[in-house]
């Protein structure tokens, strides 16, 4: 069942990513990266299709390697909740160029709608300010997704950590590369870095 | 309190020798959930210039950590323990995947003359783990070896794309003792 004003995931997407300049962008598992492509395909997004639980640390590494790049995580709450300890990793380091976006829907979208821990108890903007990344919001309106959207772009104070609450409508599959190997090695490219 | 048994009395060398190996493999990221026998090797690179070391909550995330790592251009080594090879399995997945560098350095447990029960079974299965998962294994058993089988695995690992854990054996590291 949707609840009344919440925001469409699509819309989020393409607007953390509408004037995305040099963000590397790293899609969670799920509807997440294919919201990612629907956005536009771009050199620079790292599309996940399996490791659940593994965005926001391959954002860390990813941040920690390029400390002068925004790196964007844009992740659903399943695979969130799956690698809630990420969380914690971050806190620590505290990349300042790191972001994460959660598009929480409350629910496994992609397995039958079953509810998440999100919709009764879990609140991921409590766990990631209580793991240390201060800069943690919850985010109900597009002004202030694209105040997020910009702020990706500061390198220098993060990171920073939103909760996007969104609608639980399933959307048509926008399905981008399922390989791999192309995908980290067009992002490769794309930094400057030669084939092994 | 917590001694070894069957290693030297003084400080080991040999992750001294495993430090400078990944120094002149040009190793950035350094990911690791703590463990005694690792203890020298993680001040080395909590200590370093050139290195980062990570602290993890749970080994899973190192090999995340490092996928990330290599799209941005660095090469990333992995430590634990043997019972967190287990909480790996299913980001193993990510590596045949994407293609990365993935090295990482094993202290073993549950074997020379363990006194823990339930080290056992993880300790039992975690080379059958890896070759599984398409990691293929090296074991050093003696501080002599170590040299030569750091450069071969590391080798391997960043100019072959061959994904590669080294086993240190407990016979290495000593057995942990407990004494009350």
């Amino acid at each position: 069942m949707s609840k009344a004003n919440l925001l469409d995931r699509r819309q989020v997407v393409s607007t953390l990513l509408a004037n995305r300049k040099d963000v590397v962008a790293i899609g969670g598992l799920g509807a997440s990266t294919n919201d990612m492509c629907a956005a536009g395909d771009h050199a620079r997004n790292f599309y996940l299709w399996g490791g659940m639980g593994g965005a926001a640390m391959i954002g860390l590494g990813l941040a920690l390697a390029q400390p002068k790049l925004p790196a964007l995580v844009i992740t659903g709450d399943g695979e969130m909740l799956m690698g809630l300890g990420s969380l914690a990793t971050i806190g620590l380091q505290k990349p300042a160029n790191l972001s994460i976006a959660v598009l929480d829907n409350e629910a496994y979208g992609e397995t039958g709608g079953q509810t998440s821990h999100t919709s009764a108890a879990a609140d991921l903007v409590g766990v990631a300010r209580a793991c240390g990344i201060k800069d943690s919001q919850s985010i109900s309106t597009m002004a202030e997704v694209e105040a997020f959207a910009k702020a990706v772009h500061d390198v220098s104070v993060g990171p920073r950590f939103a909760n996007v609450k969104i609608g639980s409508a399933n959307l048509e599959r926008i399905l981008p590369t399922r390989d791999g190997t192309y995908i980290v090695n067009r992002i490769r490219g794309d930094l400057g870095f030669q084939p092994i | 309190m917590h001694a070894r048994a069957d290693a030297a009395d003084t400080v080991p060398n040999w992750p001294d020798d495993i430090f400078a190996t990944l120094q002149r493999f040009d190793v950035r990221q350094v990911p690791y959930v703590p463990d005694a026998g690792h203890s020298k090797l993680i001040q080395r690179v909590l200590d370093s210039s050139t290195m980062r070391g990570i602290a993890l909550t749970t080994e899973e995330e190192g090999v995340a950590l490092l996928a990330g790592a290599w799209a941005g251009g660095q090469r990333g080594v992995l430590l634990m323990q043997s019972s967190g090879v287990g909480n790996c399995i299913n980001m193993l997945s990510l590596i045949p995947i994407l293609r990365f560098p993935f090295l990482t350095l094993v202290t073993m447990r549950g074997e020379w003359g363990e006194f823990n029960p339930w080290q056992v079974p993880m300790g039992s299965t975690t080379q059958g783990v890896f070759e599984l998962s398409g990691v293929q294994v090296l074991r050093a058993s003696h501080a002599a070896e170590v040299p030569a089988v750091l450069e071969a695995a590391a080798s391997q690992a960043y100019n072959a794309l061959t994904p590669t854990a080294v086993l240190l054996s407990q016979r290495l590291i000593g057995a942990k003792v407990f004494t009350k």
